[in-house]
């Protein structure tokens, strides 16, 4: 069973309202940084930064993590991990680095960017921004950030697919 | 995906695992450029070695590897070992997995110790090079190195000079290039040629120059100097004017060719030092390269179920 | 005590007989043979219904390890294994610890043989003392003590006038010399054949040249003294060659081969299995091709089994310091019975060579069913399919490279010197 919870202007007023709160918390863009996490929250980094450009009429760095080295399942994954790019495009020491995923679930795959980010360098504050927020957190995490809000059980999986990676926008629901 | 839970040899392993030892290690290359260098995915996991030849490349390059995972690295010292007093290997060998090693790497003089150690044991065997076998790890980071320059292996020619017959490096490279369709040509002398290798898919050169025409690779090997004592040269003189690697031989390669060698090297006997020290040479990078490629392959190991 | 082996299908090419035929043993010795139904009274009956009772096995080519590596195989374990596989004698070769280059040795392994033997031994004793190729052996006092044969197996008679010497001496005593075909100088450090196979593991090779050299050199120095040479373990084909082409010159010549070198070939190699360290190395499938070629055209004379026992410390290690050898007694009938099977030799040629002929080469009246000799016979099942299980063999040593195998052929009961083995009734 699959149900459509947002469709591409759903995402779409998601990313601008995202966008609005991130330069209205940290009072413009001059000391921020987006890092989007491999894989899905890459592109979803970009859009936010294009947004935060267009209405600040600014530049804003966004760098790509892999979080692959820094995961916690290396043994009880049945797929063996593929290595994505980090890059980091600038010095991230001071600044303000806000994560972008695009589904935040239990907590650990922040865990996981947190760790590894801070072996870059030393953030003066790390915040996070996600796309959907599912629940069943296993780690005292919370986003700053949140598209939306969706209650899901625990075994459902979440797709969330952007145009730039092929198909047209959109959030799934695939109950387990 | 890695299959087994060991590293016995390139012989063993398709172009797909191949390549992705190489993209995983691309992911540790970054890692190992950074001020921090250290991640944490083997946290908790120990590491043994077991070299029964002296080494200190090979074992510091696995040393780092692993701590740079956060694995704890054991030297399972040999020469003060219970091994001079008689135990018998399989018994070193189950000692060492009894002390809670989940990783064990061998070196030995003989071939096939590794896979002999592989049915013994639970735990991931990685061969460090075993006999005139293979010596996987080293091909590797050798392809990790020339996909760097080269950005592809199909149709690439790769020459491998020297003693071929006697050399664990020249094998698993041979397996490696050829699983990835290079064209490999091997230079040596008739005596330092192994049985029938042509069968391997590779061209035998005994002619330095010939060989060495429009290569985009050539890899050299070390000559162990004892070589001489058993009557496969007559002397190191007349091998380097033969096979040593010199400006005027190498000119016969293509302009960008790379030269390589797996260390440590005779600086005059395979290769000149015009050579090793030269532009083409990209012999400390391959060390560099070496660590990234084996947390590759200790990471995927420990990701494969046991 | 007489015994009537009856329902059996009876083959002795000694006596031209391949039919159905009852065997009367009186004691040690066999009383008679009958048509069916026609046999007297006898107190105890075997019965061979499928089966085909043929002459007791010859192997002139054991090692029993005793005396000094009994941790391998004794005299009784080895003799046990021995009539397991069929066999009713065997020739044990000398390279014991001590040697047996002298009297003493021959009469120790004589006396343990005759007190816990179960099949008929004739010891071989070494051409030259401590097999070091030095010094002559005293021929006619080992002879006078047991002695049969001559070889220092294990080990080639590297000094080449010494090998003259012992050809020609040993024809006072019409014995043969066996020889271990080996240039130690070519062959050493090597533990596989030479060719694409030790490329592919990086083990050492043993070049074919090593065997073939030295079947040269005697060839040679058979034809030069007029001696009795006999080749040990033949598993090129260019040995086959040499050997077929010194018998068309009329060299006094015999040869042997083993199961291993005409059912394996090297690639089995690749697992790095020590059970497939042998030594002449296991060839290619061109060596195998000539070595049935040879088994057929009788260019090799005899099948031999070289029983070569070890321990499993010996074999379960690094392949370079492994023991050479395999545990063949018990695989040797089947795997011989492979070449009838696939109609390379048929079933009297077969006993030919795993009978008549070994006993003839080493002098011995065995491997004849005919009455008044003794009562050396085997009962073999031609159609029983098993699956070998070396942890089962009565030798001391496992060490066999066809565990796991299914073969067909079995050994159902052996008769040795009147005494029965069966192994039927299970």
């Amino acid at each position: 069973m699959s149900k459509s919870i947002l469709d591409s202007n759903d995402i779409n007023r998601a990313i601008r309202r995202m966008a609005y709160e991130i330069i209205e918390k940290n009072k413009g863009i001059g000391n921020l940084c987006l890092v989007g996490i491999q894989k899905g929250g890459v592109t979803l980094a970009n859009r936010l930064a294009s947004q935060i450009e267009l209405i600040e009429n600014g530049h804003i760095e966004v760098g790509t993590l892999d979080i692959t080295f820094y995961r916690d399942d290396l043994n009880t994954k049945s797929e063996q991990p593929v290595v994505k790019r980090t890059e980091i495009p600038c010095n991230i020491d001071d600044k303000t680095v806000v994560l972008v995923d695009d589904v935040l679930f239990t907590g650990r795959s922040i865990r996981a960017a947190m760790d590894a980010l801070i072996d870059y360098g030393r953030p003066a504050n790390i915040q996070l921004a996600v796309l959907i927020d599912r629940g069943h957190r296993e780690l005292p995490i919370r986003a700053d950030y949140a598209g939306k809000n969706i209650p899901t059980s625990f075994d459902a999986r979440i797709e969330v697919t952007l145009e730039e990676n092929g198909s047209s926008d959109s959030v799934i629901l695939v109950s387990g | 995906m890695i299959q087994s839970k060991d590293l016995l040899g390139i012989k063993e392993l398709t172009p797909e695992e191949i390549y992705l030892i190489l993209d995983t290690a691309a992911g540790f290359k970054d890692v190992l450029m950074r001020d921090i260098k250290k991640v944490p995915p083997l946290r908790g996991k120990t590491v043994v070695s077991l070299f029964f030849e002296p080494s200190t490349r090979t074992k510091t390059s696995f040393a780092l590897a692993s701590k740079r995972l956060s694995a704890d690295f054991v030297n399972f010292s040999v020469s003060t070992s219970s091994v001079v007093k008689g135990e018998s290997l399989k018994d070193t060998a189950l000692t060492i997995q009894a002390l809670g090693a989940d990783f064990v790497l061998v070196r030995h003089a003989s071939s096939g110790v590794p896979h002999l150690l592989s049915n013994i044991l639970d735990i991931s065997v990685i061969n460090a090079g075993d006999g005139a076998n293979e010596h996987p790890t080293q091909a590797l980071l050798d392809m990790f190195t020339i996909q760097s320059y080269k950005k592809k292996f199909k149709g690439l020619n790769v020459a491998i000079v020297g003693d071929i017959a006697h050399s664990r490096v020249a094998k698993s490279n041979i397996y490696a290039l050829t699983k990835l369709e290079a064209n490999v040509r091997l230079i040596c002398p008739p005596t330092l040629t192994p049985a029938e290798v042509d069968k391997l898919g590779v061209e035998v050169h005994h002619s330095l120059d010939k060989g060495l025409k429009d290569v985009d690779v050539i890899m050299a090997l070390r000559l162990q100097l004892e070589r001489q004592s058993k009557g496969f040269l007559p002397s190191l003189r007349e091998y380097f004017k033969l096979y040593g690697l010199t400006a005027d031989s190498v000119s016969h390669a293509k302009d960008d060719a790379i030269v390589m060698h797996p260390g440590p090297m005779n600086r005059g006997v395979e290769i000149a030092s015009s050579i090793a020290d030269g532009n083409q040479s990209v012999i400390l990078e391959q060390v560099t390269n070496g660590i990234a490629v084996r947390m590759a392959v200790l990471y995927l190991l420990a990701g494969v179920k046991k | 005590m007489i015994t009537l082996i009856k329902n059996g299908h009876v083959v002795d090419p000694s006596q031209n007989i391949d039919g159905p035929m009852e065997i009367l043993i009186k004691g040690r010795k066999i009383e008679g043979l009958y048509p069916k139904g026609k046999a007297p009274e006898a107190e105890k009956i075997i019965d061979a219904t499928k089966c085909f009772v043929i002459p007791g096995l010859v192997d002139i080519h054991t090692h029993l390890r005793e005396p000094g590596f009994e941790y391998k195989e004794t005299i009784e374990t080895g003799t046990r294994s021995a009539v397991r596989g069929g066999f009713t004698t065997v020739c044990c070769m000398p390279n014991t610890d001590p040697v047996n280059d002298n009297v003493a040795v021959t009469e120790f392994i004589l006396d343990k043989a005759k007190k816990y033997g179960s099949c008929t031994v004739h010891p071989i004793g070494a051409i030259t003392t401590g097999s070091n190729s030095e010094e002559l052996t005293e021929l006619q006092a080992l002879i006078k003590a047991g002695c049969i044969a001559f070889s220092d197996d294990g080990r080639p008679v590297t000094n080449s006038q010494m090998m003259r010497r012992a050809l020609e001496y040993s024809k006072i005593f019409d014995v043969p010399v066996i020889s271990h075909c080996e240039d130690l100088q070519l062959s050493e450090g090597g533990v596989v054949n030479e060719g694409f196979v030790s490329t592919i593991v990086g083990l050492k090779g043993i070049p074919k040249a090593a065997e073939e050299t030295m079947v040269a050199r005697d060839l040679s120095l058979c034809e030069l003294t007029g001696g009795k040479l006999h080749i040990a373990h033949v598993s090129t084909a260019g040995s086959v060659n040499l050997i077929r082409n010194a018998k068309s010159r009329g060299i006094n010549v015999t040869a042997e081969t083993c199961p291993h070198y005409y059912n394996l070939t090297d690639e089995a190699i690749i697992s790095y299995d020590t059970n497939l360290k042998v030594n002449p190395p296991i060839r290619t499938a061109v060596d195998v091709e000539a070595i049935k070629e040879g088994i057929k055209d009788g260019t090799i004379d005899i099948i031999a089994t070289d029983h070569a026992p070890h321990h499993f410390d010996d074999k379960q290690r690094e392949f370079d310091s492994a023991a050479f050898g395999i545990s063949g007694l018990e695989t040797a009938f089947a795997l011989s019975y492979h070449l009838v099977r696939h109609e390379t030799i048929d079933l009297k040629q077969l006993i030919t060579m795993m009978c008549i002929t070994p006993s003839k080469i080493v002098g011995l009246n065995k491997g004849t069913l005919s009455p008044g000799a003794d009562a050396d016979i085997a009962v073999v099942n031609p159609e029983t399919i098993y699956k070998v299980d070396s942890s089962s063999f009565l030798s001391k040593g496992k060490n066999s490279p066809f565990n796991k195998w299914t073969l067909t052929g079995s050994v159902e009961k052996t008769i040795a010197m009147g005494k029965v083995f069966d192994w039927s009734e299970k």
